[in-house]
Order: C-alpha cells, then structure tokens, then sequence
C-alpha cells in the first residue's frame, strides 16, 4: 500500500471528493497535484523533495466547493491544518490527512495531534546559518540586511498566497479604502507590507517556511515570521499548530496573566 | 544586413569603458547573494559568469515597478498640478538573452498603441541593447515555440555569440553602430565565424495553438490547470512582456504623488469592479485570461505574441505553473 493506492481507494468508495498531493514538476521539482478521478492517482509521489505546505489550498472557494479532501500531509501540513481547525477555518469533517508514508490516516484533530507528537521540528541547515549570521550581526547591520533583501521584494506576494495561514479574502494589502499600506513596491511600501504580514503571523505561523521558498526573487522572508512566532513562543510559551484549540496568544486574555497592566 | 564582427574578450574592457566614458549606465545580470539580477556595472569583470536568466525581466529598464506620474500639492483653496519627467538614463543592456531583448516590442504595442506614453518612450529612446545568444538552456525554455531562437537578433542593437576567445558581434542597427563607433578598436573583422547557439527544440505549435484557443474559451481545461496556481503575481512580474499596470495615489492633506505600478491578471482583485462585480471570479478564468492575451488577443490585436518564451514564469512560480507544458496540452485536439 503507497499513497496512489490509498488515494484510488479514497476516491473510488467516495470517501473524498479529491487528493491533493504532489506530482513530478519541471527539471525534478515536485508541484501540487489536484487528483478527482481514481485513474489519475498513478502521478502522485510523496517524498523527501515534496516540500509545499498543501494546507494553503484549504480555505480556497474552488477547493472548499470541492467537498471533503484528502491532503498528502508532511508534518508541517499537520500543524497547518490544526491551526485552521484552531482558528476555524476548516472543519474536521472535511480534510483527511494523509500522512506519513501517504497511508497513515488522519482523520480527526486528536489524531493529527497524536501523530505530531512523534515528528521533531528542524530548522534546515540554510536557515540557521543565515539565523546565525544575522544573530552575530548589530541592530544597523540586521537593517541593512534587510533593507538590501527587501529591496528586491516586487509585492508579487507569492509569500501571501502560498502561507496556509494567509487565508483572508480580503486581505489588508488590497483594502484601498482606506489605503492602509501604500500599494506600490518601493522601498515604504515593501517594509510596511512585510512588516504587517509578519505581526499577522506572530503566534499564528506554523514555521513551514514556503512564504521563503515561493519567493521568486529569494528573500528569506520566513525568517521574519519565524522571528515573531518564536517571539510569541518564549513570552507566551505555546507553538501555532501544536493543537485544534489554540487560543490566539495575542487576544486572548487570562486572568492569571503574569501582566498587571491587563487586569 | 548586419556587419559582422570580432570581439575578444579581452577588448570588453574598451567596450565597457567606452560606453560609461560616453555616459552610459550599463546594466548587466550580476551574481549577488547567490541571485542573477540586473544591476549597474562598469567594468565586464562585474558581470556574472555563467547564467542562463536573470530572475526578473530586462523590463524594468523601460516600465520600472514604480514610477511616478504626476505629483500635486493642495493650498488654500488650490491644487497645483506637476508633471514628472521620465528619468531616462542613457543605458546599455548588456548580456540579456535574444528571447528577453525582443520582449521589449510587445510592450511598445500596449504603450504606443493609442496614447503614446511618454514615460516608455523616453526610456525606450534612452536604451540600447547588446543581447548575448544563447549556449545554454533550461527545460523552461520554448523560444523557439513562439518565433524567437538562442541566437535570434529580434530587439539587439548588438548581438554577441560566445566564440572561442571572445564572441562573434552582429551590429544590428543605428544604436548599434554608434556604439560600436564608440570602441571601433575592440571590433575586429570577422575571420568568418560560425555562429553556434543552443538546440531548443520546438515544444508544440503554436499557429494551432493560436487557432485551438478560438473554440476553447468554455474548456474544463482552465480549471484543471489552474487548481494548483496560488494566484499570485510571480509570473507576470517576471514576465519580460506582461505590461498591465495599475495606477495608485500617495497623498496626505498637502498633497502627493501618482505612481504607475506593476500589476498582474492572476489577482483575485484585477478586474473587480466598483460595484462589487467581478467578471473574473475564478482562478480559471484569471488563468484562461493570461493564455488568450498572449496567445489569441495579442495575435488579433497587434499582431504578434505576448509571449517570447524565456520561461522565467514557470521558473518563478512557487507551484510550478510550467508555461510551456500548459500551452502543448491547450494546442492538443
């Protein structure tokens, strides 16, 4: 049993309405593949270089009109799905995780939370070298740096559409009444967009990192929100995506708050 | 007919030096922080060695991502209006590929076509194009799908091929003579060199393509290919053609600016209307759109391709929206 197997079973017995996992992509890239019909199962693959979190499709109006789906799901898609289930943007109902080797069933949020308990977090190799480096760097030096990395940035926002966590139909970037950030890629513009997206995702990123890996021109745009959720994690000592019932740490109030201010 | 010639490498020195001497910023793909990018250069030592693209287009060296249009200022009961003017550095855009080089006419059909913008024209006058051909190619590449080719002069004012110590230089056009007027010692007679380039072999066809699009509008072909696009804008502001653009105002109680900014088709707010309609709603239909302006409007309208080939799309796209195979599939029965 692999996951084509699975997935021909799901659809044939009309347990999902579709799969969505990962096909063979140009020059050996792995890419989202949407499979509706039993037949085309034989394209899928589920391995190491599958990287994309496919929980972004979720919360799509073309996916959810789809019905109940299955979803090839790496660890980071499990954490991506608690986190919607947390914030109420996908019912458990209507995703089944598939995980591990593609045939480990997770249809409820109990189970993908006891399936995540067994896989470890890592950070990948790049990522703490360019974390180490900007670690050892002065507040000025840290600026430049991003400055230099944000002046690339051309708001295609390829990082906003492939985050899971970025669902908002109507997202702050395209409100023009009022203008809330300045829609054009200069330098104010860049820094205030990505300076919103990533508080937005303080305490809600689940630390898969495809906002970095969908960004064209390679601004390691992950590191910010990676930053802030790791921020939330020391001051407010939970992790997004660890569970179902995750209380936003930033509007959540509890009355034994180490805080003052706030009773 | 194009005068050929020898450019030893050696003699790039002269030629660069020449070009700046004559005031001239050259933009070249550079090798920063591990990305191919188009940045002001002075000497050929700064130029990257071995790409195949920059990520971005040559583009922007005539429709920058932001540029201003008008700015105004509001007093006591006035408005006082100002003009911007186009900022049209003399330019060289050196080491741009064939495909990218001949992208620049389907922008001048969208900006020369009833109104002449002068802001594109400015620049465009301003530019001159020394493309390098091609020795290399990836599998997103289709130039030659859609009329182009590695070694096509199409948009050159100077064509270079790599050649055994140097390159085999076409001098195209009058911008082309001048510039090479500049630095005739670096030019040495052609001891007739062949001009070798990459195979990229011809991916589907594209007058049946174009043909097949005419009945194909209501195809459940859209929404297949398009369940996985994100529906970001990567590949149109990658795309050395795509030239839609969005016009914003920057203002506060004193006054502002109105800048022209990049836009692009795959947005879910593209063509939202006031009142809410929104004639796009789906992903497939935004999808659909990006096909037919390339491959049906451009052809009916101006009478050639919005499109050159030069992959950069399917490279920079996070799902792998890969252009080329969405395009073979369209033209099938």
């Amino acid at each position: 049993m692999d996951l084509r197997e699975k997935s021909r079973q799901l659809l044939e017995n009309g347990d999902v309405k579709a799969v969505i996992g990962y096909e063979r992509g140009t020059m050996g890239a792995r890419r989202p593949a949407f499979i509706r019909k039993a037949e085309r199962a034989d394209r899928l693959v589920f391995d190491e270089a599958c990287a994309q979190n496919l929980a972004t499709y979720l919360t799509r109006p073309e996916v959810r009109k789809l019905g109940r789906v299955a979803v090839a799901a790496r660890p980071d898609t499990l954490r991506a799905i608690l986190q919607l289930m947390a914030e109420r943007q996908v019912k458990e109902e209507n995703v089944l995780a598939l995980a591990g080797d593609g045939t480990v069933e997770l249809g409820t949020a109990q189970a993908i939370e006891e399936h995540l308990a067994t896989c470890a977090k890592e950070l990948p190799a790049r990522d703490r070298e360019i974390l180490d480096r900007l670690s050892r760097m002065d507040r000025a030096q840290r600026w430049a740096f991003w400055q230099a990395e944000l002046s690339r940035c051309v708001k295609c926002y390829a990082c906003r559409n492939s985050c899971p966590m970025c669902y908002c139909g109507h997202c702050t970037m395209d409100c023009n009444r009022p203008q809330w950030v300045p829609v054009a890629s200069h330098a104010l513009g860049n820094l205030e967009y990505h300076m919103v997206r990533a508080m937005h995702l303080a305490g809600r990123c689940v630390e898969c990192g495809d906002c970095g890996r969908a960004c064209p021109v390679g601004i390691p745009i992950h590191l910010l929100t990676f930053n802030c959720e790791e921020s939330v994690h020391l001051q407010f000592g939970q992790r997004a995506g660890a569970s179902s019932k995750l209380d936003y740490a930033l509007s959540t109030f509890r009355p034994d708050d180490k805080e003052s201010f706030i009773r | 007919m194009a005068d050929n010639f020898f450019l030893p490498q050696a003699s790039l020195d002269t030629l660069f030096a020449a070009l700046t001497g004559d005031g001239r910023r050259i933009l070249a793909p550079t090798d920063r922080d591990g990305r191919t990018e188009l940045n002001p250069v002075t000497s050929p030592g700064d130029v990257a060695k071995d790409y195949l693209q920059t990520i971005l287009s040559a583009k922007e060296a005539a429709f920058p991502k932001v540029e201003r249009l008008m700015s105004f200022s509001t007093g006591a009961g006035s408005v006082d209006l100002k003009d911007a003017e186009p900022s049209a550095v003399p330019t060289v855009l050196f080491g741009i590929r064939p495909c990218e080089a001949s992208g620049f006419k389907a922008l001048d059909a969208v900006f020369n076509w009833d109104t002449r913008d002068r802001f594109f024209n400015a620049r465009m006058e301003a530019l001159a194009v020394i493309g390098i051909g091609c020795t290399r190619k990836d599998d997103a590449c289709f130039c030659t799908s859609v009329g182009g080719g590695p070694g096509s002069t199409s948009g050159s004012d100077i064509l270079l091929t790599p050649v055994e110590g140097g390159f085999l230089a076409e001098v195209l056009t009058e911008k082309g003579k001048a510039m090479a007027a500049l630095a005739p010692e670096a030019f040495k007679a052609d001891p007739g060199l062949e001009k070798k380039v990459v195979e990229v072999p011809v991916a589907f066809d594209q007058p049946g393509l174009t043909k097949r699009l005419k009945d194909r509008f209501e195809d459940g072909i859209w929404v297949e290919q398009s369940l996985r696009c994100v529906g970001c804008g990567a590949c149109a502001f990658v795309c050395p053609t795509c030239v839609c653009f969005d016009i914003v105002e920057e203002a506060d109680a004193k006054g502002g600016h109105r800048l022209r900014t990049w836009d692009s088709c795959g947005g879910h707010m593209f063509t939202l209307h006031a009142s809410g309609h929104n004639p796009r709603e789906t992903q497939a239909q935004r999808w659909r759109q990006r096909v037919y302006h390339k491959f049906s409007y451009y052809p009916e309208r101006y009478d050639m391709l919005g499109c050159v080939g030069c992959g950069k799309c399917t490279r920079a796209c996070p799902v792998d929206m890969n252009l080329q195979e969405h395009l073979a599939e369209a033209a099938q029965a």
